[in-house]
This record gives structure tokens, sequence and C-alpha cells, in this order.
């Protein structure tokens, strides 16, 4: 009996089949991304070398989450700076130039440090949990190394039976390469 | 188009294919000439660790310390490097907010000048504190008696500074050379094709990736710009919290913030022409660049001058005598060449920058950064060692500071620290964005021109 890796399904899952799209141009992407909506499809993929609005515009997807990692992290961040310096200061009361023992305007310094500390590091983990780790069958699209480069690219997840009308419908908005996943 | 100008003069056409191997081609062998500089700057860094060794063994007797000044040439190289770092957030963050096409080509430069500027103004307060050690009692816990760090401190709120910035400057370059070494990951072969595709964190450039990437950065972006602003006002209060003459002035805080970003944008002009030279960028970073770069320099160089005004205007009409001493003696005492090289490097060579024929000269603007750099060090070195030499509280101690070979020993090693993590970093990754010089390119498309 051949024994099987248990993680080999979390880290080399199988790839997903349907339909990759090659475009070298952006208004021809763009095209297909609406004929594709039209047409019914959902969780398709765009590949682009750069951000741009058309393709924001034409897919239509609601506003990143990550500003909420952003604003929290700020608030944790200068809640956390007003709480050590008040803190620290009554734990140990020592009067510092007739100064109260927690006086606030020096202590704006640092809740402002922390704030953006944890703004900014919020906001990175934002990003990395949003992007890069928690991203829909990450690793198992098609993919093709110019899309990084100077080429748009679509991949719409489909079965074999489906996959012919979906390679026509690209084809149709300009794809210069249509090839099956 | 400014980036197409130079490659069209050439014959070549400015396309994404044309960015990606550009910058890619800097990653493969950079000729005899880098590796001269570099080796160059590790045989600086091994005079600065040789100095430092000895600093470690005798202590801190063998630098120039002096009664009063005991605070010299440590603070202030602290001082000029963290300065240095400013302009690059400023144009890595600040223009990408205003949304200035030209900063496309040369922020990636200054954000890693930035990174490697702290990493170096870092090392500065620990060497300076005697029993490097120890230094870790600067971090917020409590001693053996339960005793905190004192927060009404600016030397606390300094550290909590450079800390904070040194982080978000370091996250802010990685998060935007992502996408970038993905870039170089799909043409790289070998060896750099595995570092790039673990150092891409799986990037692929998907609808996705980029949705939650550009408002992050856009949010990252939006923090760096106040976190920039501040770090160099709380490095002034360093000194405008003490009662110094001559440090003890409200004016501190814009005054280093603008004498930081002038000297940084002079750095950023010093490390680009070699690096555009040694790695054929000539088509990516064009005298447009240089240009703008030369505006902002000349912009930053007035508002210095004309803090100098101030701070001498104030000085005499606040009418306060220790004040007015204290102008007095760094104009016209012992340390007049270090008060008069700082005055006609900062306040009268910007001026030179009002000429579109030196602002588009590249030798040109090359000689007028490296004298801005060494007057804006000796701004820092007037304001810091003049001042406390010429304090009047203890007039019987008065005393000439000379600076010793363990000052300037580990003054050049701290530049070959910099320079050397500089050269490593534009040689392995792309020191260009690539994925932003494209944004400022028309997107190809087969019917109507797609403005960038």
């Amino acid at each position: 009996m051949k024994l099987t890796n248990p993680l080999t399904a979390i880290f080399h899952p199988p790839p997903t089949p349907g339909v990759l799209g090659v475009f070298a141009h952006l208004d021809a992407t763009v095209d297909a991304i609406g004929k594709l909506r039209q047409g019914g499809h959902t969780d398709f993929t765009v590949y682009s070398p750069i951000p741009r609005h058309e393709i924001e515009d034409a897919l239509d997807q609601p506003v990143s989450p990550v500003r909420m990692f952003t604003l929290i992290g700020g608030i944790a961040g200068c809640a956390i700076g007003a709480w050590i310096t008040l803190y620290m200061s009554y734990d140990w009361p020592i009067v510092l130039g007739g100064k109260p023992v927690g006086s606030i305007p020096p202590y704006v310094v640092i809740m402002f440090e922390m704030t953006i500390l944890f703004g900014a590091l919020a906001t990175i983990l934002g990003i990395l949990f949003n992007a890069l780790f928690a991203a829909r069958r990450l690793g198992t699209v098609a993919y093709d190394a110019r899309f990084t480069n100077d080429k748009f690219g679509i991949f719409v997840p489909c079965e074999p039976a489906r996959a012919g009308q979906v390679e026509t419908l690209l084809r149709g908005t300009g794809a210069e390469e249509v090839r099956r996943a | 188009m400014a980036e197409t100008s130079t490659a069209a003069a050439r014959g070549t056409r400015v396309t994404y294919d044309f960015v990606t191997r550009t910058i890619a081609r800097t990653l493969g062998n950079p000729g005899k000439g880098y590796f001269a500089l570099l080796g160059s700057a590790v045989a600086l860094l091994a005079v600065g660790i040789g100095c430092l060794l000895m600093l470690l063994r005798y202590g801190l007797g063998l630098a120039g310390y002096s009664h009063p000044v005991y605070w010299a040439v440590y603070i202030t190289c602290f001082v000029f490097w963290v300065g240095i770092a400013h302009s690059g957030t400023l144009i890595s963050a600040i223009l990408f907010l205003f949304r200035s096409g030209w900063r496309t080509a040369v922020y990636r430069t200054a954000e890693a000048m930035t990174v490697f500027a702290v990493m170096t103004a870092g090392l500065f307060p620990l060497i300076h504190i005697g029993r490097q050690w120890y230094f870790y009692w600067l971090i917020p816990y409590p001693n053996e008696r339960g005793l905190w760090p004192n927060f009404k401190s600016p030397l606390i709120w300094d550290e909590f500074a450079i800390g904070t910035y040194f982080t978000v400057s370091t996250v802010f370059l990685i998060m935007g050379l992502i996408p970038d070494i993905a870039a170089v990951r799909d043409v790289a072969t070998g060896w750099r094709k595995k570092l790039y595709a673990i150092t891409s964190l799986g990037w692929r450039g998907t609808n996705e990736q980029w949705r939650h990437y550009t408002r992050g950065y856009l949010y990252l972006a939006a923090l760096a710009t106040p976190l920039v602003l501040s770090v160099h006002s709380v490095v002034s209060w360093d000194f405008a919290m003490a009662i110094v003459p001559g440090w003890h002035a409200t004016l501190f805080a814009p005054y280093f913030v603008a004498g930081a970003i002038y000297s940084g944008v002079a750095m950023v002009i010093t490390l680009l022409v070699p690096i555009r030279k040694l790695f054929h960028l000539e088509d990516l970073i064009t005298v447009h660049h240089f240009e703008n770069l030369a505006k902002l320099c000349l912009l930053t160089g007035l508002i210095v001058s004309y803090s100098y005004c101030v701070e001498n205007f104030t000085a005499w009409f606040g009418g306060h005598h220790a004040e007015r001493a204290a102008f007095w003696y760094r104009a016209f005492g012992p340390f007049w060449w270090a008060s008069w090289t700082m005055n006609i490097c900062n306040g009268i060579l910007p001026w030179l920058l009002w000429f579109k024929k030196i602002r588009t000269n590249i030798l040109g603007l090359f000689v007028i950064s490296i004298f801005v750099n060494i007057g804006m060090w000796f701004e820092r070195y007037v304001i810091i060692v003049v001042s406390l030499a010429g304090e009047p509280f203890e007039r019987f101690a008065n005393a000439t500071y000379n600076p010793t070979w363990a000052d300037w020993g580990i003054m050049a090693g701290s530049f070959g620290w910099f320079f050397m993590w500089f050269l490593l970093f534009v040689k392995n990754f792309p020191a260009v964005s690539i994925s932003e010089v494209k944004e400022v390119l028309p997107a190809p498309s087969r019917g109507k021109a797609l403005h960038a």
C-alpha cells in the first residue's frame, strides 16, 4: 500500500481546471472582464504587471478590508502608548521638575510614535493576510511568467465541458493566447 | 513623456518589457567599477571597526571629549545620518501621496538609502554611551529596583521615534519590493530564481493581490508622512528641550526637518550619479529626474538659509546676553571655520541651483551635492560641539575641543558601513521600481491610447 503525505493536500493541492487567456493589451483585458461578468462568471482571476484603475473599475470589487487593520492597529498603538507611559509613571512615582507624575504633553510623543508603529505593522499584517496567505486557491490556478512583465492575463475556472465556450469568449475579446489548465 | 526623452534620443522605445529587462540587467555582473567601490566601502568599514574595538578596550577617553563638550562627533554623526534618511521617506511617501510621477524612477534608491542611513545612525548612540554592552537599558523595562525609564526625557522619545522610523521604513521598502522581486523572479535563472521565489512571497499580480496591496501601500505612505516629519522634530528636541544657548529654540523642529531633507536629497544625488552610470540606467533615470531633485534641494536649502537668518536674528533681537554671546562665539570664536563652512555650503551654495544650466548638469550637481553634505555635517557639528564649547554656565571650563583619530575613524567607518549595505542592495535587488516605472508609461492598448 502506498502511503501519502497528509500535508501534500495543503502544500501541493491539485491544479484548478479552467482556461487561461494571455492579453497584450489593457483595453482587451477590460473588454474580456466585462464579457465574462455578463456571462455570469464571478470567480475568475485577473493578472496584471501593474495596478490599473480600468481593471479595478471593470471588476467592481469592494474596498479592501486592509483599512480596518490600519485603523485598529493605530488606535491600539495610541492606547498602548498612553498606557505604558502613565502606568510606568505611577508604578514608581517620581516628581521631575515639579511637574505632575503623569503629565500628558510629553507622553503625546510616545503615543504618536506608537500609533504609527502599530498602524504600520497592522497594515503589513493586513496585506500579508489578505493578499498573500489567505488568497483563495493560491498556487493552484494557472499562471504565466509574462504576467509580471508586459502581459495581462485572465484565468477562468470551469469544468472541461464548458471550457470551449470560455475559450471562444476570450479569443473573441482579443486574447493573443488561450490555453486549458 | 520625460521618462522616454533620453531613450527616444537613442532610438529605443520604453515599453513594459524594456523596463523589466533594463532593471533585471542591474542584477547581473556589474563590472570592475562596482567592485572597486564595494572594496573601498569595506576597507573604510574595517577602519571603523578597528577604532571601535580600541574604544571598547580602552574606553571613551580615546575620543576627544573635553569638559564641557561631552556630546561631540558621535552625536553629530547620529544626527547627520538620521537627517540623510529623511529625504528617502519624503520621496517615497510624501511624493507618493502627491502623485508626482517623476518619483517612480528614483524612489527605490532613496528608500533603500533611508533604511541603511537609519541603520548607520542607530549605531552612534550605542557607541557614544561608552559602556556599549548596556545599550538595552534604553528599552522600557524596570531595573532591579523596579524603576522605569523617564518618559519626560527627550532621549526616550528619540529612542521610540528612531525605533519606529527604522521599523516602518524597512517594512515600507520591503512592501514596495515584493511586486518587483516577483518581476525579476520571472526572468531570472539559477540560484537567483530560487532566492526571488522565496522573497517575492508568492506574488503573482492577481487582482485580489493588487486590491489589498494598493490600499495597504496608500495607508503605509499616509502613516510614514507624519512619521518622517516627527522623527527629526524629536531629534531636534534632544537639543531644544535643554537650556544650552544655541539649542533652546522653538525653531528647531522645522529647521531640522528642512535641513534633513536638504542633506538627504543631496545624498540621493550623490548615490544616483554613480549607480546610474555603473548599471546603465540612463534610459530610466534621466536629467529630468536630477533636475527635480535639484529643485527639492533648492527649496529645502532656502528654508535652511532662512532658518540660519531667523536663528541669528532671534539671538540678537531677543536681547538675552547668553544667547547673543553664544551666536557671537559661533561666528567669530575659535570654531569660526566650522560655522562659515556651514554658512557657505548651506546658505550660499544652493543659490547656484536657481540656474537651469546647473540643475541639468549632472557632474555639477554631483559636486554640489557633496558640498551640501559637508555643509550639513558641519551644521550639526556647529550646533552640538560649538554650542557646548561656548556655553556660559561654567565659564572656567571653556574648552577647545579637538576630535581624535577615534572620532574620525569611526565616522569614516560609518560611511563604509552605509555604502557597503547600499551597494550590496542595488546589486541584488531591483534598484529602480519596476512596477511603478511602468505605471507612468502609457498602457499597451489596441484602440485609443490609455494615458498613464
